[in-house]
């Protein structure tokens, strides 16, 4: 049985924001399932008591002085921009309305 | 000798004597990129006019009286992940093709503050992903030691470019063993510090609770000064750690093993490992006692189960962490015809500007995340990793340190393991733990097999830095002995181009 299903696959396109094409659908498919059939070992030793670990080190709550300092300039922040227009970020249509 | 051929510490020490200037390393380290790079492809960019101006900032600085750190004028090779100002920073990846950062990253800046001059920027796998810079967006770099084969990865262009003699130090990333893999199988030494040891601002994220910049040397000392010149707490990394830098560079130095107690790990031999490796392997073992460390064999159970926690704990952060690539803000933007929605545009950028295996990663990321798979998949991998935290724990109270083969086998051919990932994932098999645990660890050259570098890894607790440098550079100094040379002195010379 393959742990994942072709329709999985595209839902999880979607979801990742990758226009995939069939024939990448397809191929991605197969790959993850074999992959996911390997890292599925991890299933075969944590037991339900064992806590998790999400971090190597156990820090929490680190904060910095709130201090103003210098910071990007709007031109050195739009400067990698593919589109900009006074001063900000030009995007797409975000909402889905007639123009 | 050619200044190419020396190490960092004694081009420091030629450079603080005024036998030689910063502008005469650092031409011929760029004569020597323009003769081989062509079949190495270490480089993803080299300016000369960039470097030189550097190089004579650090003649003025020294001329003018200022005091200056041990590694100023010394040429250095940047992983294209650490963002620079002056320099494309592309992480391998054609999303980022031709993009210039708005500021440097913390390590960026220490090697700038120390009078590090930056040759150029070294060729990666994608967004770090990988074993073997196959999956660069730029072309593979070779080993030098066999251009048919892998120089290793994510880090391959900076192992490449020191093996290759074009530059004496490089930085690299590690993630899953991003420097001590390409480091082991281009017979050079590489580190991977202590997670939060060195700074991750401006390093472009793959797996952020990973991800842990390090130095790359033909030598454990020249490694060390490096380690200490960009490490240290930054505020600008909130998971950087607050402590002062291990005494690295007096580790390396010092080179005394003498009692120190030394960990095999018996989960890593046997099966899959290339028979030459575990000899070499065995041998190094066999000197470390000679010299006086007491031996033992240690047992981690979960060192196993490593490698499929990695696998799916790194694509999950990635998973999250290339969100940031939308092509609105910087970067590739595509079908942006007036007619496309911001998602359609999103989405249309995303599949041209990622590569096959960041593909796969952010899909397998978002699987293991998603309501349903998450307790199975990445709820037990984070569980995973306490056991194998726990492992580490219970070794490091018999034992200082603990050593295996820094890879199963030497460096594989190109195009053999390029659309197998689960093979090509076995090449981090050793490596992964001390990732998942932030242990600190070191790669260094421990003999040939098959004419090809194998590497042992040495690994220490969180903090304990200075003990890798110590081993490490115990061992180096009895193999060197014995071979009369280091092992990179071993490798067929590349023939250069005029």
């Amino acid at each position: 049985m393959s742990a994942i299903t072709r329709d999985e696959v595209s839902h999880l396109a979607r979801l990742s924001r990758l226009a995939l094409g069939d024939d990448e659908l397809d191929h991605l498919a197969a790959q993850l399932d074999q992959i996911i059939s390997a890292v599925a070992r991890v299933q075969e030793v944590a037991a339900q008591d064992i806590p998790p670990t999400s971090h190597a080190l156990p820090l929490t709550n680190v904060y910095r002085p709130d201090e103003v300092r210098p910071c990007l300039t709007p031109e050195q922040a739009l400067s990698g921009a593919p589109a900009a227009e006074e001063q900000r970020f030009r995007v797409p249509r975000i909402l889905d309305e007639e123009a | 000798m050619e200044l190419v051929r020396k190490g960092a510490a004694e081009l420091g020490e030629l450079l603080a004597a005024g036998e030689v200037s910063a502008v005469e390393v650092a031409e011929a380290h760029l004569d020597r990129i323009a003769a081989v790079d062509g079949q190495v492809n270490a480089f993803l960019h080299v300016d000369r006019d960039t470097t030189l101006a550097q190089a004579r900032k650090v003649d003025e600085r020294r001329a003018a009286g200022e005091e200056l750190g041990p590694l100023a004028g010394v040429p250095i090779a940047h992983k294209d992940v650490f963002t620079t100002t002056d320099m494309p920073t592309t992480a391998g990846s054609k999303i980022l093709e031709g993009w210039r950062p708005p500021y440097d990253a913390t390590v960026t800046a220490r090697l700038r503050q120390a009078g590090l001059v930056i040759l150029g920027k070294t060729n990666m796998d994608e967004f770090a992903m990988g074993s073997s810079t196959e999956n660069s967006a730029y072309g593979i770099s070779k080993n030098p030691w066999d251009l048919e084969r892998i120089p290793g990865g994510s880090s391959g262009g900076s192992s490449a470019a020191v093996a290759a003699y074009e530059a004496p130090l490089s930085t690299g990333t590690d993630t899953g063993g991003s420097i001590r893999q390409p480091a082991a199988v281009t017979g050079i030494v590489g580190v991977k510090p202590t997670y939060g040891g060195s700074s991750r601002y401006g390093v472009i994220a793959f797996a952020s609770s990973l991800d842990t910049p390090g130095p790359f040397a033909r030598s454990v000392l020249d490694a060390a000064l490096l380690h200490e010149a960009f490490s240290g707490h930054d505020p600008m990394d909130s998971t950087s750690v607050d402590e002062a830098v291990p005494p690295v560079v007096e580790a390396a130095r010092h080179a005394d093993v003498d009692g120190l107690r030394v960990g095999v790990v018996k989960e890593f031999a046997g099966e899959g490992y290339e028979a030459g490796v575990s000899a070499r392997f065995t041998e190094a073992v066999e000197l470390l006692e000679s010299l006086g460390a007491k031996v033992v064999e240690v047992s981690c159970p979960h060192f196993t189960y490593a490698l499929p926690a990695y696998y799916l704990i790194a694509p999950s952060e990635c998973s999250s962490n290339l969100a940031r690539f939308d092509a609105m803000r910087y970067g590739l933007r595509v079908g942006d015809d007036g007619t496309r929605s911001a998602e359609e545009v999103m989405a249309l950028t995303r599949a041209e500007g990622f590569g096959p295996e960041v593909k796969r990663r952010i899909m397998l990321g978002t699987y293991a995340l998603s309501s349903g798979y998450y307790d199975a998949y990445y709820g037990k991998a984070q569980q995973v990793r306490t056991l194998i935290k726990r492992d580490f724990e219970a070794a490091f109270e018999q034992v200082d340190v603990l050593v295996s083969p820094t890879t199963p086998t030497t460096a594989f051919p190109i195009g053999e393991r390029a659309d197998d990932p689960v093979a090509m994932y076995l090449a981090d098999l050793c490596t992964i733990p001390a990732n998942l645990t932030g242990n600190a660890a070191i790669s260094v050259p421990c003999g040939l097999s098959d004419g090809l570098p194998v590497g042992l890894q040495i690994m220490a607790p969180v903090l304990g830095d200075d003990r890798v440098y110590r081993v490490g550079a115990a061992v180096e100094r009895a193999l060197e002995d014995r071979w009369g040379g280091p092992l990179l002195a071993k490798a067929p010379e590349l023939a250069e181009a005029k």
